[in-house]
């Protein structure tokens, strides 16, 4: 059974559809007690970082998360704000991430944005793979991927970062550490790309 | 790179797809539910629901025509129609909806783009905005679906909805929309060199070039379209295949 983290803010209908879609159990997951009987736990991208954060730390879920993904190894993913909750820290909010992943979370620096300055970076971009992952099997070359977003996350360990995008810089766009896993666009957006993307994550 | 999108719109009343000209005379065009998972099928990038008799009637969007929306649908969509308040987006947003646009209560009560900000991420905020060029050569903003004229220039208030945390323009030429007769380029140019977030260009879509117009001379980071699709005028998949042999960066 894969846990779908709901923070209470914003919609989380598009994950349990599509995994509907392919007969995969899901759950969504408010309190402590849901997390009892899981297997994959997945952190959407809704709402803003600290809001997320300090839902997470007050449910008492952050603490049991921590102990199923740090000590039982137990695959994560994180999508947009929640891959950014992967990191240390954030521009976008003061209180500290979950520290999974080495890295922290920058705004895109409008200057470095080349041709014409607009953030968020929205819309479809490529995703350039740059090391094996079981994530992105079945993935034509060509797949593009939804973004929404106004912040990346700066990676400290080259050798975690899977693949890289291209807004004005080249960023992470999706990383992994042993069982913890990051996207920054939205799979569940990504029409059937995105898809098989879940698909393959509920695999692992 | 990121690729150019092309949005079918759906304004919907009494919940069915309609289609009028010059903002009157509507036309029926079938199940918007139905229609927004054919076109998500074909290619289509977004996809915008326009609630266009909500701010007129003073009906709330239907949450319920959103929700069913997202159960059948897998790219992004945008709501609009009759937002007026923080509470009119979080039950929007909570039904399925990726993005809301605000237009006449956003222009009445700017705080309201700025709630939503805040609330919400300015990813969220997109900003409808109809306008006419008079004969003074000046665009205008208009309210209430074209209803309304003010005194307010287009550009203007589309700076100031971005620096109160817009993150999106939705532009419709009132004066091209329904014509076929290509979009309004001068305005859409203006916009979409001037301001920090992306442009949707809207009216007047009716041939294929009309696209790589809005894109390559107008600098539209999409645009949008409606009784084209609907009326099966022109299809997705041959108009993307179009662009992309234009060299317009486009998602096939």
């Amino acid at each position: 059974m894969i846990a779908l983290i709901d923070y209470g803010l914003g919609n989380i209908n598009a994950f349990v559809n599509v995994f509907k879609r392919v007969n995969v159990p899901i759950k969504t997951a408010k309190q402590v007690e849901d997390l009892d009987d899981v297997t994959k736990i997945i952190l959407p991208g809704v709402g803003a970082f600290d809001h997320a954060m300090k839902q997470l730390t007050e449910s008492g879920m952050k603490e049991k998360l921590n102990e199923l993904v740090l000590v039982k190894e137990m695959p994560v993913i994180g999508i947009c704000v929640g891959m950014q909750m992967l990191g240390k820290s954030s521009d976008e909010g003061n209180l500290a991430g979950l520290g999974w992943i080495d890295g922290d979370v920058k705004k895109f620096d409008e200057k470095l944005i080349t041709q014409r300055t607009k953030i968020p970076h929205m819309g479809w971009n490529d995703v350039k793979p740059i090391r094996e992952t079981k994530l992105f099997n079945g993935l034509e070359k060509e797949a593009l991927f939804y973004f929404l977003h106004s912040y990346y996350f700066k990676c400290n360990v080259p050798s975690d970062i899977i693949a890289t995008s291209d807004y004005g810089i080249e960023f992470a766009c999706a990383i992994n550490h042993k069982n913890v896993y990051g996207v920054q666009f939205h799979p569940e957006k990504s029409h059937h790309y995105g898809e098989q993307l879940l698909h393959n994550f509920a695999k692992i | 790179m990121l690729t150019k999108r092309i949005i079918p719109c759906l304004d919907i009343k009494d919940g069915r797809t309609v289609k009028g000209t010059n903002f009157v005379d509507l036309r029926d065009a079938g199940d918007p539910v139905e229609l927004g998972a054919l076109y998500a099928q074909q290619g289509a990038d977004e996809l915008v629901f326009l609630d266009i008799t909500a701010t007129v009637e003073k009906r709330k969007t239907l949450s319920e025509l959103v929700n069913k929306i997202s159960h059948h649908i897998n790219i992004p969509f945008t709501v609009g129609g009759g937002i007026s308040s923080v509470d009119d987006v979080r039950v929007l947003l909570q039904n399925g909806a990726d993005k809301i646009s605000v237009n006449t209560a956003a222009y009445k009560n700017p705080q309201l783009v700025q709630d939503l900000e805040k609330e919400f991420g300015s990813q969220c905020v997109v900003l409808a905005i109809d306008t006419r060029q008079e004969d003074d050569g000046e665009w205008y903003v208009y309210l209430n679906g074209g209803r309304v004229k003010t005194e307010t220039k287009c550009l203007d208030w589309a700076k100031k909805a971005v620096d109160l945390g817009a993150g999106e323009i939705l532009l419709t030429s009132m004066n091209h929309d329904g014509t076929k007769q290509g979009f309004a380029l001068d305005i859409t140019r203006t916009l979409a060199t001037q301001l920090s977030v992306p442009v949707i260009a809207s009216g007047g879509g009716g041939a294929m070039e009309h696209f790589v117009d809005v894109f390559e001379n107008a600098k539209a980071d999409a645009a949008l379209a409606a009784s084209i699709f609907h009326f099966k005028e022109i299809g997705i998949e041959p108009l993307k295949e179009y662009l992309k042999e234009k060299n317009i960066n486009i998602r096939i």
